[in-house]
């Protein structure tokens, strides 16, 4: 299917920390860390940065259908209550006036929590926003609005059948992937600088690969998940999605603090990463990921490692242990808690489900508890097997997505002769990564005519290290989000 | 002929929990249970000593 592969132009201006206002009239999107800067120094206002996001999510979100719901009341009053700080001598704080949107598993105070549901949006209105945007926004961002998913996040395309599919910016035919499909569309399509989404198996990085934008997913319980709609507790992440490694890093350290109200979040200090984000690669330790993840690839994801793994000097090969198992054990507890997790549900309301969603979960119910039990012990053992081979290696590179965006709709995809079901196999890279919450950014590689990611994975606690990794990638070029192209 | 074990199985654990299985859903929830049985067993034949901790040990 993919014969061509030529890389698109690189970026049309040098990225950097403190990148110039870009010129009025320009049609290239400001990067958050611009729009704080510009805001800060009053040759912005919030307002202004808040009406023109929402005038562009206007026009273009008919055709991306990223949003949900447009809070632009909400977005203007927090962007002149900015205004008053600033006018009032007062630090807006890092993020000053920079448009977000959230995945609409996240609480947002006075809309009911869909998470891709039509069930949940009948509950009550949220009484109080989610924590990371509560800390977002006291860092000076401005929510604009919540985004489109997969339905309860059990999803890996960006389709949903109730809001229809999110739409992948650079061909609105095909997917965004999932499940945080509206958050890689909207940051892909350059409706906002900045959105958040969540990660259990996949959900941050395989819409930012198939819509062509970095993602971090964090170290498991790193961020607080505090008043979001959970799917599997014990492998939910939340984290940002970014047209740049710099405004990746700013959110990032934004969000980090402990939080009470999650039981998993960590009490460890924040470690705050912008800073180091300019420090030197070459000591790393940086190998690529052999065996499981380079089978059942195409060949723009070989070709985007193998770019990466150039660009970064890396010739070592190593091999994750047992990451088929992984995968395998990641599958059956997503789909045993999932099941408990909508189990009444299940009961009272099994017309109102997806149906593909819904006969997934009825399976998970039925698996029996031993085998849910073995998975989690699995889990130790090759939590273990990975720290081990930690010590040997700083940074593994594999792939995000074994594809480009796949068609909407498409149930297959042919591989070496033999036609495989693309839903299940998307997150085939993803889900042994997640399963033991070690830290990743994936990266855009902007093929031609698709973009498609690749994961800088690294060990616990060292999200410092995979971001440094991908802001060396991005100032060589080799990894940058492309000018939307089907919108 | 016999009954198929697994639609046995099926109507047994839907009948356990109360969860509605209609006939149009069957063909797919037997498929998914399918898929995930097979990757249960992929790490059920993984032999781990009797002292191995799952992943999720409670702190009091």
């Amino acid at each position: 299917m993919w014969t061509s592969l030529s890389c698109l132009t690189k970026p049309s201006r040098p990225v950097s920390l403190q990148p110039e206002i870009i010129p009025p009239g320009s049609r290239e999107p400001l990067a958050a860390s611009e729009i704080a800067q510009a805001v800060k120094d009053g040759r912005l206002s919030a307002l202004a940065v808040t009406e023109a996001t929402l005038a562009r999510i206007a026009k273009r979100d008919g055709v991306l259908n990223s949003f949900t719901d447009v809070t632009a009341d909400r977005a203007r009053t927090r962007a002149r209550a900015i205004d008053a700080a600033i006018a009032a001598g007062k630090n807006p704080g890092a993020l000053a006036g920079v448009p977000l949107a959230v995945k609409n598993l996240f609480d947002v105070q006075g809309l009911p929590t869909r998470a891709g549901s039509r069930i949940n949006r009948d509950a009550a209105p949220a009484a109080r926003d989610a924590a990371l945007i509560e800390r977002l926004e006291a860092a000076g961002a401005v929510l604009v609005g919540a985004l489109n998913m997969g339905e309860y996040a059990y999803d890996f395309t960006g389709e949903n059948i109730h809001d229809g599919p999110s739409r992948n910016p650079h061909d609105p035919s095909r997917m965004t992937g999932g499940s945080s499909g509206g958050s890689g569309s909207a940051v892909g399509g350059a409706l906002v600088p900045l959105a958040l989404g969540s990660d259990t198996n996949g959900s941050i990085r395989v819409p930012s690969s198939f819509c062509g934008v970095f993602g971090l997913k964090p170290t498991y319980g790193r961020l607080s998940r505090a008043r979001t709609f959970p799917f599997v507790f014990s492998l939910d992440h939340l984290g940002p999605l970014a047209r740049n490694v710099g405004d990746l890093a700013l959110a990032y350290d934004a969000m980090q603090g402990a939080d009470a109200d999650d039981a998993a979040c960590t009490a460890r200090p924040a470690e705050p990463v912008f800073a180091s984000l300019t420090q030197a690669t070459g000591d790393l330790r940086i190998a690529v990921a052999g065996g499981y993840f380079q089978k059942n690839v195409f060949p723009e994801a070989v070709e985007a490692v193998a770019r990466v793994a150039k660009a970064l000097g890396a010739t070592r090969t190593v091999e994750i242990p047992e990451a088929a198992r992984a995968r395998a054990a990641a599958y059956v507890i997503t789909t045993c808690e999932g099941a408990s997790l909508h189990l009444e549900r299940l009961r009272r309301r099994p017309n109102d489900f997806d149906p593909a969603v819904r006969d997934r979960l009825i399976a998970g119910a039925m698996i029996p508890a031993p085998m849910v039990d073995r998975a989690q012990k699995f889990r130790r053992w090759y939590r273990q097997q990975v720290l081990e081979l930690f010590k040997s290696v700083d940074v593994i590179l594999a792939p995000a997505t074994p594809c480009v965006a796949p068609k909407l709709g498409q149930a297959t995809f042919v591989l070496d002769g033999v036609e495989l079901p693309v839903r299940a196999h998307i997150g085939i890279h993803t889900q042994p990564i997640s399963f033991i919450g070690l830290p990743v950014v994936a990266v855009p590689v902007a093929l031609d005519p698709l973009p498609i990611g690749v994961q800088i994975i690294v060990p616990p606690w060292r999200e410092n290290v995979a971001l440094r990794v991908a802001y060396a990638l991005e100032r060589m070029g080799t990894a940058f989000a492309p000018q939307p192209m089907g919108i | 002929m016999a009954a198929d074990p697994l639609d046995e199985y099926i109507d047994a654990v839907s009948r356990a929990l109360a969860l509605p299985v209609e006939d149009a859903w069957r063909p797919a929830v037997r498929a998914n249970l399918e898929v995930s049985m097979r990757l249960a067993r992929l790490v059920d034949e993984f032999v781990l000593p009797d002292e191995a901790e799952p992943a999720s040990v409670f702190a009091a």
